[in-house]
Formats: structure tokens, C-alpha cells, sequence
């Protein structure tokens, strides 16, 4: 049967990989070719590229990395951040991205998912979600790095672009980001049960059972996780294991 | 001469296509192309895919591709991946449109409420790495009995004919998710993007020399 993936998340600012809490604090977890390759021979299923960097000035830094990585590494690479318009899709994936993620821009412009999926297939389109929670069971969509609040609601933002032609989304609790306490389980399972297409929880790994967690508990189609695997605490490979000896479906 | 074309009919990106080619052929000349002539001179050609199938039907036309991509099924080493895999069959339903027609049988979207042995419901599109039960074509060689492949797909081939099939994978009824006919060899899944495994059957692609 179909595995529940594994994928690490690159952080890259300036051709480094980072990691900070809650986009501060930056920590420098290395070379970013060479974190994949490491990641890529453990056994990740996908990589995960998140471009935050501040200054447009520094773009081209990660088309080099993207190209460098795709030469090397025969797993699907994700590459988000700073997609704005039809155009950044299809550099990225000329770059040798097979998927892009969006967050701002779908919501500064819902149509631009619609666009982008029509052109290129949805399956090269991941829309990423930063929640926060407002209310029991409620959850406000947030952009602009979770500093700018949307008004809009988590479940029915994630169904809108699924009908866009999302093939995935990307959800991140930003109430768990970066604490180590684990996913936001209520919310993974609130808005991955909505939905057709797949669900990537994000936010909140502290150690291999909230991996389990995500996909046992909160019913996520596959798990992401930065600083555990970058800082050397596990391996993906341990993760995998972990993971089977609760039963659940891996690629080892 | 080219060892092997690429063919580009402007769906999506096949830098991944090329890169994992030329990673097990460094010494092939390998291009992407869209010149029919390019085509018909190949050695061994590939024929990925990505995007919704009306729109690869219809660019494959506009760019005067059809001949060469049927010239080339019927004639030389050539490797259908993924939507290069269903234009190869009669109908599809996605869009309702007609294919190549190479083999026989048609294109059809998973259920959308399917579930697992515990319930969940699996979504759609099929997305990630599930397992393949293969049988004994040269282009698994090397390659274990349900190894992982990386799939991305809402619809699936059914052939008319049993013959032709090479391997299944179960979501969570069993689908056809490669088959193959004389020179042809045509897959479901992404090789390029499947790690060892995908590198191996390029590999065996690459090696092929069907009689």
C-alpha cells in the first residue's frame, strides 16, 4: 500500500540552511546540496525547500541550489517561498523543482493556484496554510511569515483551493511551530478529513512519536519536520522505523 | 543521430526526465525535443508527461508530434512515463478524449471514496511511493519484488488485453502500472523521481534491446 512520507524541510536564507523559532533566532544547520544528499541517502521520501529570504536581490541563490540538488538527488523537490506569479512557477520548475508551493500569493490571489494548476498540473502544486488557532475547533488562515491575519477560516480556505486545483496542502500550525510539542493533531485531523487530496502536517516535531502522531492521530498523508533531522538528533531513517513498528505504512 | 530524444510537447518539466537519464547514460547523447525529424532519428525514445491529458493531446497535435510518437511505439526502444503511459490507450475520461490508440483499453479516475483496511479514506490523487509486484521483463532487472515507485496520478490504465501487463501496485484495489508490447515499455509511476529503484529501471531502459 501507498507509504505515509517523511519529508525534511530546508529552511535556506543567504545559500544556507536555517532554523529558527518562529523566524527568530536563525541557526545555521549547513550547505543546503549537501543537507539534501545526506537527507536523500537516508531515505526521505521528498525534500522540502523553503526560500525565506528577505531581499529579492538573493533569489537566484536558491535556482542555484534547486539545480545543483535536482542533479544529484531522484526524489521530488518542493520549492516554496516568494511564488508570486505564473512565471516564479515555471522558473522553479525549470530550476528542477517538481512541486511549488504557494501560500501568501493564493491568498493575495486566489487565481493564481487556478492558473498555475491549468498550466502545469495540479500535481506541481502544493498550497501551504499557516493556521492559528482562534476558537475551540477554529482556525484562522495567516500570511506574510504568520504575521498578517486573513480573517479567513482554515477548513474552508483549504477546500477553496483544493477546488482551485491544489494537488496538496501543506498545513502548519503556527501555534506549534517550532515548541517541539508535537503537531496541532485537532487541527491535521479537522482539515485532512475535508479533503480529497493529500495533507502534509507541518509545525511542532520534537521527536519521532509526533510523527507517528500526525499520521496515526491527526491522519496526515505525510509528515514534515525541520530541526530534528537538521541538528543530527535523528535520522529519517529512524524516523521510518519508528514509525513501522507502529504499523504504519513506510518506504524503508 | 540523438541515443535518446525526450519528447517535448510542452507539458511540464522534464529537466528531471533528462537529468536522471543522463545520470545512468554519461555518455549518451541525450536532448529534449520537439522536432519530429529528432524523434525519428533517436535510437530510443522517452515519452513522460505531466499535466491533464486533453491539454497533452492537443499540444502533442499542435506541435506536429503525433506520426513521430507513433512512428516510434511501433518501431524503436521507447519508454511512456505516467501521462506518456495513458495517451498510449484508446480513451480517457479525464476531459472524455480520445488517445493514440496504441493499446487497447482506456483511462479511468479512481473512486473518490475509496478507504484503507482501517478506514481512512485514501485520497486522490494517488501521491507518494507504494509498492510494485512485477513480472519478469529485462526492464526489472535488478529491481526487487515490491519495490517502491513514487506515484502521482488520479487516473489509471485498464487494458482490454491481460497480455501486455507487467506490473500492478494496489490503491487499494489492484491497478495496471506498467506495460508492454514488443519495443514498448510504459510505466505509471515517476523512475526519475523513484531514487534506486527508478534509477535501475532507466538503467535497464537504457540497456534494452528488444527484438
Amino acid at each position: 500500500m501507498l507509504a505515509k512520507r517523511i519529508i525534511p524541510c530546508l529552511d535556506v536564507t543567504a545559500g544556507r540552511v536555517v532554523k529558527g523559532v518562529s523566524f527568530v533566532e536563525l541557526r545555521d544547520a549547513g550547505d543546503p546540496v549537501e543537507i539534501a544528499k545526506r537527507y536523500d541517502q537516508q531515505g526521505a521520501d521528498e525534500l522540502t525547500f523553503l526560500d525565506i529570504t528577505a531581499s529579492s536581490d538573493d533569489r537566484g541563490i536558491i535556482f542555484r541550489i534547486i539545480e545543483q540538488v535536482a542533479e544529484q538527488v531522484f526524489i521530488p523537490l518542493t520549492v516554496g517561498g516568494g511564488v508570486r506569479e505564473v512565471q516564479d512557477v515555471r522558473n522553479l520548475l525549470n530550476a528542477g523543482a517538481d512541486k511549488v508551493s504557494i501560500n501568501t500569493s493564493a491568498v493575495v490571489n486566489p487565481q493564481l493556484v487556478a492558473d498555475a494548476a491549468a498550466r502545469y498540473g495540479s500535481q506541481c502544486i502544493v498550497v501551504a496554510i499557516d493556521a492559528k488557532q482562534v476558537a475551540p475547533g477554529k482556525w484562522e488562515v495567516f500570511t506574510h511569515g504568520g504575521r498578517k491575519a486573513t480573517g479567513l477560516d482554515v477548513i474552508e480556505w483549504a477546500q477553496k483551493m483544493q477546488r482551485l486545483g491544489a494537488g496538496e496542502i501543506l498545513l502548519t500550525s503556527m501555534d506549534k511551530d517550532g515548541q517541539k510539542s508535537g503537531f496541532d493533531l485537532a487541527l491535521t485531523r479537522a482539515v485532512t478529513d475535508v479533503l480529497e487530496i493529500p495533507l502534509i502536517a507541518s509545525g511542532g516535531v520534537g521527536n519521532l512519536q509526533h510523527l507517528a502522531d500526525g499520521v496515526k492521530q491527526g491522519g496526515a498523508d505525510a509528515v514534515l519536520a525541520a530541526s530534528i533531522f537538521h541538528f543530527g538528533e535523528y535520522t529519517v531513517q529512524q524516523a521510518k522505523q519508528h514509525m513501522a513498528k507502529q504499523g504504519i505504512e513506510v518506504r524503508l | 543521430m540523438v541515443d535518446v530524444a525526450i519528447v517535448d510537447y510542452g507539458m511540464g518539466n522534464l529537466r528531471s526526465v533528462y537529468q536522471a537519464v543522463r545520470k545512468v547514460a554519461p555518455h549518451a547523447d541525450v536532448c529534449v525535443t520537439d522536432d519530429a525529424q529528432v524523434i525519428a532519428n533517436a535510437q530510443r525514445v522517452i515519452f513522460p508527461g505531466q499535466g491533464a491529458m486533453p491539454d497533452c493531446m492537443r499540444e502533442l497535435e499542435a506541435r506536429g508530434l503525433r506520426q513521430a510518437v507513433l512512428d516510434a511505439a511501433h518501431n524503436k526502444p521507447f519508454l511512456g512515463i505516467c501521462i506518456g503511459l495513458q495517451m498510449l490507450f484508446e480513451h480517457s475520461a479525464e476531459g472524455d478524449v480520445p488517445g493514440l490508440g496504441v493499446l487497447a483499453g482506456e483511462v479511468l479516475r479512481f473512486d473518490a471514496h475509496m478507504k484503507d483496511a482501517q478506514g481512512n479514506q485514501l485520497k486522490v490523487p494517488h501521491m507518494g511511493w507504494n509498492g510494485v509486484k512485477h513480472g519478469d521483463h529485462p526492464l526489472w532487472a535488478g529491481i526487487a519484488q515490491d519495490a517502491r515507485f513514487y506515484f502521482v496520478h488520479s487516473y489509471y490504465v485498464k487494458p482490454r488485453e491481460a497480455g501486455g501487463v507487467q506490473a500492478t501496485t494496489d490503491y487499494p484495489q489492484p491497478f495496471v502500472c506498467a506495460v508492454a508490447r514488443n519495443n514498448l515499455f510504459a510505466v505509471q509511476f515517476h523512475p526519475e523521481k523513484s531514487a534506486a529503484a527508478g534509477l535501475q529501471l532507466l538503467q535497464n531502459f537504457i540497456n534494452w534491446n528488444p527484438v
